[in-house]
């Protein structure tokens, strides 16, 4: 199971939500797009890229296929599975809640 | 990557690997095409084998780092708070060394009794049945010679009795146990001797004609202190000399559950041991009991009908012997001729109120780790919301009962070590013989506690982590902030825990109250022969060397000296006195005008005693008169029967002045005796009757005396009253019949000790529980208790309140206890004397004992609740 590095969450959540807008990117590409989404804000780490990937291929969240880019180098990409989709929803709601309160803390604390 | 390595790569099983490495070579492709620095591209990657590891063995390697990680939190937690964490070891440390302790005594006194003895599964306990009678006889020696000739699926038959012996130091008789055993007994139970050699085929032939013995290791080491040239020489037995064959190893204490051996001689010693009379002859005679070992691959049905088959075949042959006479196998186990059979219920019942401790114990835990999952609340909490697996959060709370549960059985052990002998210290001691009943540690025991623990940590561990990794994130957040503590909804299950550790507890308590009712039942029951006042013990001429005629003598001048002593009523010998462990003379009868069915063979037990036995014992004629000395070798053959007897065999019609014919001698009935117990106090009445001992001589018997004085005062005088006739005798154990009685009722003693200590610690345990839920309950409802006393409830109110639902859960859980002893105390079946199973006052007394320790337990929340300071409470 997963190990529990604190907002490891938050790198599952951020591939999910990138997946399920721009299906089809391999690693790098999905690093860029992070990049592009949050405006430049937030820089994936590379190194734990590949580890969540593979992880939540194997819990079948996503599933990964070659193909062949115009250079003739083969890239994998990457797509949500429908289970990957309940676990977007549900990784949503959490991530929610948990900002929501600790906002509240932040405004009222 | 060429395709030639790919395809390696797939065949190896590493497409993976391969994989990986092209999906990061393309990754630093891309990151240099987009102008990046080609090292530090790959840099920021990290190491290849990180991912190697981390993509392909992610699951080993991580479950690993996490296994280590949470035993290293979870020791680091029970540190943290020694109280709750010395508690729950304490409860385990009960519950899983008392298991440990019962399955070691099931091991070592059931399953593998005896040490040393090979292949113990195949070997099986042989006793003789009468048709229509219940229960179960010894064996003929020439039945059992028979049974060895025609049987063809039996590789050994291993005869054997248990005996005694007098070992004569100084004006004391110290007596030794030991055992006849047919000549194959050391081969075939596979023991060598540690020195010289076992018995020699042929050894257990001719009468009295090879006087050896093979001694116990610790006989050699006592008496003869090691002595390495001991082969050879001798060591009287029962006044003759034994030549010493061989010393038995070390750990090697017989084949009899309860004793430890000191000897044992041949077969063919019978008379020698037996006061002179010759049973290897006599198929009439039975004293065998022995074990046979099966051969391979045979059940024991098989075995059992094969020797059912012989024996049907006996009773045609020897219809004067053997009519109705049946053989029959048992499980080591069930052993009915040694303890295993007495101590088999205690044992059973032993497992289950252990078993139902440990329950209560893990139900105890579950409480307290309950208690602390809420105050962890917050911390799993933020766990779960940065991202941890719930399995992850179930697996670290499972890891921290598994490290309580493994320190638990690591002092359950110790705990269990301390017990192994506690049950022979339970066991009365009978004069001078070793008992043995050890409790055994071995890799079995051990793996039977290891599954224990790994069980009481499932049930304990995994309700709190299942129920924490439920959490409800949106409600426990939003309540966290809120300030108030959570959870309200889950004390269900804690109260459901504490009805489960209640009705346990009332449950065993119900049953040590049985026992004790029973105890008691059997203290005041009459054995019909007084217990008080009346005093045995034995002298033994015929190992002194006397002949019949001397022996007449001596007995009939010792009588007449002790009658002679103030504060002796009478004294008189018998052969056996009732309740001894040795056995009976029983012979095949005969009555004028009763006609036995066709296919059984009418016989009954009796005792040879002396003129004023009955008077001397306490037991009281119905008709007729007692024997006296004209009862002699040259008066006319005399007899007196029991009231069972007479009411079988003359329907009660007064049979003084008939005739019963015994070992076909006629006998002329002068008396009825009323009925009495021969054995023990649970026996049914079976016909038992009374001969003259002078007509039916031994010169070792038991000496009976009527006296006020206790045995300490008394012994003395008898020792010189003896010595004045012959320096060179000396009295065996002198005591009360009443310890002679209380000696047979060991297995029941053991059963009440049992119940009671653990009946005990149950509702403690109980207690404990009910303590921590209230307390709970009080500390969770500080401000509904501060609002109730600043609206103007009394300090009685709120009493009232706390104790109210304290003593409903314990009145939930006595009544489902109820319920449960209704159903289940019948189960201890003969350990009941005269004490119905669902005896009220039992179940009274548990439910005040419960709900006693209830208030108790109640009492400190309940107090500390009208303590509540409204102010600070309501503020907080």
């Amino acid at each position: 199971m997963a190990r529990t590095d604190s907002l490891q969450g938050t790198l599952d959540l951020l591939v999910l939500k990138t997946l399920s807008r721009r299906p089809g990117l391999h690693g790098y590409a999905l690093v860029a797009a992070i990049h592009d989404l949050s405006r430049d804000a937030l820089r994936v780490e590379e190194g734990s890229l590949y580890p969540a990937l593979y992880r939540m291929e194997e819990a079948g969240w996503i599933r990964a296929a070659w193909t062949t880019k115009d250079t003739g180098r083969r890239a994998r990409v990457y797509d949500l599975t429908p289970a990957g989709r309940k676990q977007l929803a549900a990784a949503e709601s959490r991530w929610q809640i948990l900002t929501a309160a600790v906002n509240r803390v932040l405004r009222t604390a | 990557m060429s395709q030639w390595s790919r395809l390696v790569g797939a065949i190896r099983g590493n497409r993976l690997n391969a994989e990986i490495d092209e999906e990061l070579e393309a990754h630093v492709h891309d990151a240099v095409a987009a102008g990046r620095d080609p090292e530090e591209a790959r840099r920021a990657l990290g190491s290849r084998l990180r991912y190697r590891e981390e993509g392909r063995d992610a699951r080993v390697v991580v479950w690993l780092a996490d296994l280590v990680q949470d035993l290293r939190f979870g020791g680091r937690m029970l540190l943290r708070s020694p109280g709750f964490s010395s508690l729950a070891i304490l409860c385990l440390t009960l519950g899983i060394g008392a298991n440990a302790a019962v399955f070691s005594w099931i091991e070592g006194i059931l399953l593998r009794p005896y040490p040393l003895v090979v292949e113990q599964n195949r070997l099986f306990a042989v006793t003789g049945t009468d048709r229509g009678a219940p229960g179960h006889t010894d064996v003929s020696w020439p039945d059992w010679l028979d049974l060895q000739r025609h049987s063809t699926l039996i590789d050994a038959f291993v005869a054997e009795k248990i005996t005694g012996s007098t070992l004569t130091i100084g004006d004391r008789a110290e007596r030794a146990s030991g055992s006849m055993v047919s000549a194959n007994y050391f081969d075939a139970i596979g023991v060598r001797p540690l020195l010289g050699r076992g018995f020699e085929p042929g050894e257990d032939t001719g009468r009295n004609a090879h006087p050896v013995t093979v001694i116990s290791y610790q006989m050699w080491q006592d008496r003869f202190r090691g002595d390495p040239d001991i082969i050879g020489k001798t060591q009287v037995l029962n006044g003759l000399p034994h030549t010493i064959v061989g010393v038995a190893p070390k750990d090697f204490f017989g084949t009899f559950v309860g004793y430890a051996f000191q000897f044992w001689v041949p077969a063919s010693m019978q008379a020698q041991f037996d006061a002179g009379i010759y049973k290897l002859e006599d198929r009439g005679a039975r004293w065998i009991e022995g074990y046979v070992r099966l051969k391979q691959g045979v059940t024991i049905q098989q075995a059992q009908a094969e020797l059912s088959a012989v024996a049907a075949r006996l009773e045609q042959d020897y219809p004067g012997t053997n009519r109705g006479r049946g053989i029959r196998l048992f499980p080591l186990w069930q052993t009915p001729f040694n303890n295993a059979g007495a101590l088999l219920p205690t044992l059973g019942i032993a497992l289950v109120v252990v078993l139902s401790v440990l329950l209560i114990a893990c139900a105890n835990v579950g409480n307290l780790l309950l208690v602390r999952a809420f105050a962890r609340h917050q911390e799993m909490t933020i766990r779960l919301s940065v991202g941890a697996g719930r399995a992850r959060l179930v697996k670290q709370l499972v890891t921290e009962g598994l490290v309580l549960s493994v320190l638990a059985a690591a002092g359950g052990l110790i705990v269990a070590n301390w017990l192994r002998n506690a049950l022979a210290l339970l066991t009365p001691a009978r004069g001078g013989v070793l008992l043995r009943l050890p409790g055994e540690l071995d890799w079995r025991v051990l793996a039977m506690s290891a599954t224990v623990c790994v069980a009481a940590t499932l049930l304990f561990a995994l309700v709190p982590a299942v129920l924490t990794s439920n959490i409800d994130l949106a409600g426990a957040l939003r309540s966290e902030a809120g300030g108030v503590v959570g959870a309200h909804g889950r004390t269900w299950i804690r109260s459901a825990l504490v009805l489960i550790q209640v009705s346990l507890s009332f449950v065993l308590l119900v049953g040590a109250g049985l026992l004790i009712q029973s105890m008691q039942a059997i203290r005041n029951a009459s054995p019909g022969f007084s217990a008080d006042g009346v005093l045995t013990t034995s002298v033994d001429l015929f190992t002194a060397g006397y002949d019949p005629q001397r022996a007449r003598v001596f007995q009939d001048e010792l009588i007449d000296r002790l009658q002679a002593l103030g504060g002796v009523e009478s004294a008189a010998f018998s052969r056996m006195t009732p309740f001894s462990y040795r056995t009976y003379s029983s012979a095949p009868i005969a009555v004028d005008g009763y006609d036995a069915p066709a296919d059984q063979q009418p016989t009954a037990e009796y005792n040879e005693i002396g003129p004023g036995y009955l008077a001397t014992v306490g037991i009281p004629l119905v008709s007729g008169r007692e024997f006296t000395r004209a009862d002699n070798e040259s008066g006319p053959l005399t007899a007196i029967v029991d009231e069972t007897m007479a009411a079988q065999f003359w329907r009660g019609v007064g049979p003084v002045g008939r005739r019963v014919q015994v070992k076909g001698r006629w006998m002329q009935i002068v008396g009825v005796a009323r009925a009495a117990k021969y054995h023990n106090l649970l026996e049914t009445p079976q016909p038992f009757f009374y001969v003259p001992l002078r007509q039916n001589f031994s010169a070792a018997a038991a000496l009976q005396i009527r006296t006020a004085q206790r045995p300490g005062a008394i012994a003395p005088t008898l020792v010189r009253e003896i010595h004045a006739l012959d320096g060179n005798v000396a009295p065996g154990e002198l005591i009360t019949m009443r310890e002679q009685v209380e000696r047979t009722t060991a297995s029941q003693r053991i059963a009440v000790t049992i119940l009671v200590a653990f009946g005990g610690l149950a509702v403690v345990l109980a207690a404990v529980g009910l303590y921590g839920v209230m307390a709970a309950t009080v500390s969770q409802s500080t401000r509904e208790l501060a609002l109730r006393l600043a609206l103007g409830a009394d300090t009685t109110d709120v009493l009232r309140l706390v104790l109210g639902k304290g003593l409903a859960l314990t009145a939930i859980g006595v009544a489902l206890g109820g319920l449960a002893a209704f159903q289940t105390t019948r189960l201890m079946g003969y350990l009941l004397y005269k004490v119905s199973p669902r005896d009220p006052s039992a179940f009274a007394a548990a439910s005040v004992i419960v709900v006693v320790a209830a208030l108790v337990a109640c009492v400190v929340p309940a107090w500390r609740a009208t303590h509540t300071d409204p102010i600070q409470a309501l503020r907080g």
